[in-house]
Parts: structure tokens; C-alpha cells; sequence
């Protein structure tokens, strides 16, 4: 360190009309807040303010801070800053800060009244709710063009939609199921065992699993596995420019992209929803036979008693109606996604809790339905 | 003889929503011309492009295009011209689940009446015309950024179109194959006749292709000069368009 070097390395002397800021040894990662108050607070008589590396040694971002805010001071007080006796390249670097001078414009984000706010937020949702009615249309046309053989779609596309929310999502569905039967049976056996009826486990497990939650459980699961899938893919595909290519070319976005996984999906759902209920209900045997001693035959027999056609339906329907709301779900948050790595995210999720909050809507407008008519 | 526009601009404003990037442009485009828009970053040359693809309606303004104004055009007469128009993206926007042989069929399937087999000797000659000869099977995933251009150019030529869009085609490509893109445009269009629009602010791309131009500024939100980027270099109408061509000296 050299000699004359003092604990600080900024002093602020004032010498008649002009404020000297000694620099000295090393500035590197240093705090200029009070030098700047200093400074900020100088006199009427102070007419310049000169800067004076005495000795300066090592220097860092610190500095230029230091120096530039000190000329923007100067600037507004209209006082006259000296840097020339500053390192050369330290005095390009401050002159390149005050290069351009020009502010960003805010793009149109002006403050807006409280009445203008909410008046485009629901103007907003009305053209949501305009999209989405619009993209149903497509897509209802589209089916129409598919039924009639007008329809672009490639069936390489729709068979390895197929794949992925057929063969490749039986093992996740089957543990599930497995795990939901295996619970629904252990929590009713519990409270059952108390009236001394546990074999109606079977029973109970049997219609709450072909019922609806056999269906409630897969489309949980396809949701979060296949509908964000759809969204990511999609949304990736219009972050790298394909869905423009998709639209100057002229090709439906519904025949290309919706009506492959659309169709996948609703073929593949009734049959993973009966996968569920068999699993489920294997699962509720596994806690009867094996944890609550009930006889093996004892247990199929009641379950089979329970089982019925309508309850069966009705379950496999909830899938039908589920495979259709993940794919327009999912799709649909693909179509709508921004154009960087955010919106994809943003996307997906979208596409799953839009999914879940339908499925259950949907399931509640069934359920209603079905008691009305008495199934 | 009297040269017949293709693309006509006029009292043209881009932008989105309130925010405008450029207002009141008038510019034509003969057929042949390889035309160049640019400027500066943010001036607003991709949205320029977006809106003579029919992706963004202008907040002003008409585009003629082959004496169809497309911002009011009917469903039927836009893909008759985008049937007519062949784009290559940045990216070169490849259908990553599919061959380039498939992508560049896509357009074929979807406009001709072909069989398979021509549609794809057809694709195996356009690949060949970009310099990708063999590459039929490949997936996008499976070629260089510079070779995924390419294979956007070949489907952007799939159908014959009268004009070709390029945007930015230089971005992220090495010198050599940036050249050698350039030239590649330049031989469609001498052999084929093709109409370039080309949004770029690469020098050597703008001088080596261009015979017409525009350069859209951002602080004034207009078009600063048109014409030849050559003639506009040896005469600059202003200092930022000096500037801008000679890669920042000062006049």
C-alpha cells in the first residue's frame, strides 16, 4: 500500500469555489453514499467539482459509479465536473454512460383509471370466452372434416398420440388405481368393521371405483401426464416459430395439431377408466383378503353383486368426457402460448388446472344428470 | 418497360395494441426485386414481415399483394396468396416430429394433386436445389442450424411460390454459410424469378442481395430512405442511415 494512502480512498475537500474528490490507492467495491450526499449537498458558491486521482491505484465499477453520478449531480445543479484528470479508459467508460440519452418508451403502459382497468379486464375476458367459443367451433368443424375424409391429419401423428396416452400410461394408471382401491377399501373397513359389516368393503370399493373415482383418478393422472404434455409441446412449437409456419401455409391448426391427440385421447380414456376400476378393485381385495381376513371367494362374490352395468357406464362415460376436456384443455393453453420459455411453463400449468376445475364441473353436471334420469 | 408491382404498402402503421412501431409507410415492390427491409434492432422489420404474411393485421393501413389487399382479403382469396408465398423463419421453423422430406411434402399434400411418389421425388429435388441432397429421412433434430435453414428455404419453395419471405436468414450462422445462404437466394431468384423480401440487418447480406430497400427507423417510427442499398450507401439521405450502412462511422 503507498505511503500516503489514508483509511479512505475518497476525500471531498473544498477549495475555494471548487470541491476536490481525492482519489487514492485502491477503489475496488467501494460505497460512494455519503461522498454522493456530500456532494449532492454542496453550496451555491461551489462552482466546480474536480476530481483527483492521487495516487489511484486498482479501480472497479465502484468508481465509475462514483464519477458518473457525480457528473449527473452536476448536470442538474449545473455545476461544472472535471474528470480529465481521471485514467483515460475511466473517462471513456463514464462518456460511453452518457452516450445515449435517450429514455425507453413504456409501450403503451400508461397509468389508467380505476374505471379503465376493469373496464379491460372484462373486455378481456369477454374476448377470452370469444377464443374459446371460437376454438370449440374449430374444432367441431374439424371433427366434421375428419368424419367426412376432408381432413388433413396424419395418421402417423394420431397413432403415436395413441402410444403415448394408451400403452405408455398403463403402468402409471394401474398403480394409481391400485393405491386409490387399496385406501378407499382400508378407510371404509375401518368404519364398517365397527357395525361388524366389512365385507360390504367390497361392495363399497366395487361402485366408488366403476362409479367415478376410477375415472376422476385417470383423468387426474392424464392431465397432469398427457394435457401438459400437449400444452408444452404445442406452446414449444409456437416459441419456435411452427405454428406461423403452420398458419402462412395455410394448414388447419385443428387437423395438424388438436384433432390427433384430441381423438388419442378419447379413445384412450374409456379404457384406461376401465383399467382403473379393475385395479382399483384388486386393489380393495388386497385390504380385504390380506388385512381384514375376509374369505377370497367371499369378497369377489360381493363385489360382483355390487357391480352393475349402469354404474359401469357411467364411469366409463366420465372418461369419455374427461379424454375430451384434457385434449381441448392442453391444446388449447399450446395455441395460446406466449412466444418465450415463460409462457410454456405458464402453458402448462394452465392446461392441467384448467383441466382438473372442468373435469370436476363436468362431473357434478353428470352426476346431477344421472340422478334426474335415475341411473 | 414499366415494372409491375407485387407488393404495395400503403399508409401502412405496424404495431400491437397501442404501442406503435412504425406509422404511415408507403413502399412498393417490383416483382423480381430482392427486397430488403431493415434497421436498427426494434424498429420493427419482423413485425413488418408479419404483417405482409398476413400473421398480424396492421393497426392501419392497406397491403396489397399481387393486387389482393390482404388486410381485407376473404378467407378463399388469403390462401390462394398463401399459396403463392413461401416464408423461412429464423429458427427455419422445421415440424421437429417429422422428416424433411415430410415437412416439405406437407405444403404438396395440403394445395396439389400429386401422387405420393411425385410429392416426394418432388421434395428430394427441392432439397437438392438447397444443397441437401440425401437428407430425405433426417429429422430436423438430426441436421445443423445452417442445414435447418436450408430445409425451411426447400419447403418454402415447395409450391412454386412468386415471392419468398426470409427473416433475419443470417442470424446464427457461421460467415461461410452465411454467404453461401445468400447466394442460394440469389440464384432463386435469377433462375426462378422469385420475389425476395428479406428482413435483415446483416451488411454483407444487405449489399451482396438487395437491389431494393427500405430502412425503418425506431425513434421517428417512419421509413428513413428506400432504394438500392448500394446507391443509398454512396448517397445516404441522412446521417443514421450512413451510419447504419457503414457500421457506425460518423459522416
Amino acid at each position: 500500500m503507498h505511503s500516503n494512502q489514508s483509511n479512505n480512498p475518497v476525500e471531498v475537500l473544498t477549495d475555494g469555489t471548487a470541491l476536490k474528490v481525492l482519489l487514492q490507492g485502491d477503489i475496488v467495491g467501494y460505497s460512494s453514499d455519503d461522498v454522493l450526499k456530500k456532494i449532492n449537498n454542496i453550496s451555491s458558491e461551489i462552482k466546480k467539482v474536480v476530481f483527483v486521482p492521487d495516487d489511484l491505484q486498482n479501480w472497479d465499477s465502484s468508481l465509475i459509479l462514483l464519477v458518473y453520478n457525480t457528473v449527473r449531480i452536476g448536470k442538474a445543479k449545473n455545476v461544472d465536473v472535471q474528470i480529465n484528470k481521471l485514467p483515460k479508459n475511466l473517462q471513456e467508460l463514464v462518456n460511453m454512460a452518457f452516450a445515449v440519452d435517450r429514455k425507453p418508451e413504456k409501450g403503451g403502459k400508461t397509468m389508467l383509471s380505476f374505471l379503465e382497468r376493469i373496464g379491460r379486464k372484462i373486455i378481456g375476458e369477454f374476448n377470452i370466452i370469444g377464443d374459446v367459443i371460437g376454438y370449440i367451433g374449430e374444432v367441431f368443424v374439424g371433427l366434421l372434416r375428419f368424419l367426412s375424409f376432408r381432413s388433413i391429419m396424419r395418421r402417423v401423428d394420431f397413432y403415436a398420440a395413441l402410444e403415448d396416452c394408451g400403452p405408455k400410461a398403463l403402468a402409471i394408471v394401474s398403480l394409481i388405481s391400485f393405491l386409490v382401491g387399496l385406501i378407499l377399501a382400508f378407510v371404509g373397513a375401518v368404519q364398517l368393521q365397527t357395525f361388524g359389516a366389512q365385507i360390504y368393503v367390497a361392495s363399497l370399493v366395487t361402485i366408488g371405483m366403476c362409479r367415478i373415482m376410477g375415472a376422476i383418478m385417470v383423468g387426474i393422472i392424464m392431465a397432469g401426464r398427457t394435457g401438459s404434455a400437449y400444452a408444452a409441446t404445442i406452446g414449444t412449437m409456437q416459441v419456435n416459430e411452427e405454428l406461423d409456419a403452420l398458419q402462412t401455409m395455410g394448414l388447419s391448426r385443428v387437423d395438424f395439431l388438436v384433432l390427433p391427440r384430441l381423438l388419442a385421447m378419447i379413445l384412450a380414456m374409456p379404457i384406461l377408466t376401465m383399467l382403473a376400476d379393475i385395479m382399483g378393485m384388486i386393489g380393495g381385495a388386497f385390504i380385504g383378503v390380506f388385512l381384514m381376513n375376509l374369505p377370497y371367494q367371499e369378497y369377489w362374490k360381493y363385489a360382483f353383486n355390487a357391480f352393475t352395468l349402469n354404474n359401469f357406464l357411467v364411469g366409463v362415460f366420465h372418461g369419455f368426457c374427461f379424454g375430451f376436456i384434457i385434449a381441448l384443455c392442453g391444446c388449447y393453453s399450446g395455441l395460446t402460448c406466449g412466444r418465450n420459455a415463460d409462457s410454456v411453463g405458464a402453458a402448462t400449468t394452465r392446461s392441467v388446472v384448467n383441466a382438473i376445475v372442468l373435469m370436476i364441473v363436468v362431473t357434478g353436471i353428470i352426476t346431477v344428470i344421472c340422478q334426474e334420469i335415475g341411473i | 418497360m414499366k415494372e409491375q408491382v407485387i407488393i404495395k404498402a400503403e399508409n401502412l402503421s405496424v404495431g400491437y395494441g397501442d404501442y406503435v412501431l412504425l406509422h404511415d409507410a408507403d413502399y412498393e415492390v417490383n416483382k423480381g426485386d430482392v427486397f430488403i427491409i431493415m434497421g436498427g434492432s426494434g424498429c420493427g422489420k419482423s413485425s413488418m414481415l408479419r404483417v405482409l404474411t398476413g400473421l398480424l393485421p396492421p393497426l392501419k393501413g392497406s397491403v396489397d399483394i399481387d393486387g389482393v389487399n390482404i388486410v381485407t382479403a376473404s378467407a378463399e382469396k388469403m390462401q390462394q396468396i398463401r399459396e403463392k408465398s413461401g416464408i423461412l423463419y429464423q429458427s427455419g421453423a422445421l415440424f421437429s416430429s417429422m422428416t424433411l422430406a415430410e415437412n416439405i411434402m406437407l405444403p404438396l399434400q395440403q394445395y396439389s394433386d400429386y401422387s405420393p411418389q411425385t410429392m416426394r421425388e418432388l421434395a428430394s429435388l427441392k432439397l437438392a436445389l438447397v444443397g441437401l441432397k440425401g437428407f430425405d429421412d433426417f429429422y430436423p433434430s438430426e441436421i445443423s442450424g445452417g442445414m435447418k435453414k436450408r430445409a425451411g428455404l426447400a419447403r418454402a419453395l415447395a409450391l412454386d411460390p412468386d415471392i419468398v419471405y426470409f427473416d433475419e436468414p443470417s442470424a446464427g450462422l457461421d460467415p461461410v454459410s452465411s454467404h453461401n445462404l445468400d447466394e442460394l437466394i440469389l440464384e432463386i431468384n435469377r433462375s426462378l424469378g422469385t420475389t425476395i423480401v428479406v428482413v435483415t440487418h446483416e451488411l454483407s447480406s444487405i449489399f451482396t442481395i438487395g437491389n431494393n430497400s427500405i430502412f425503418l427507423d425506431a425513434e421517428t417510427k417512419t421509413i428513413l430512405a428506400r432504394g438500392n442499398p448500394k446507391e443509398l450507401l454512396k448517397n445516404p439521405p441522412n446521417e443514421k442511415v450512413y451510419e447504419f450502412l457503414t457500421r457506425g462511422e460518423k459522416k
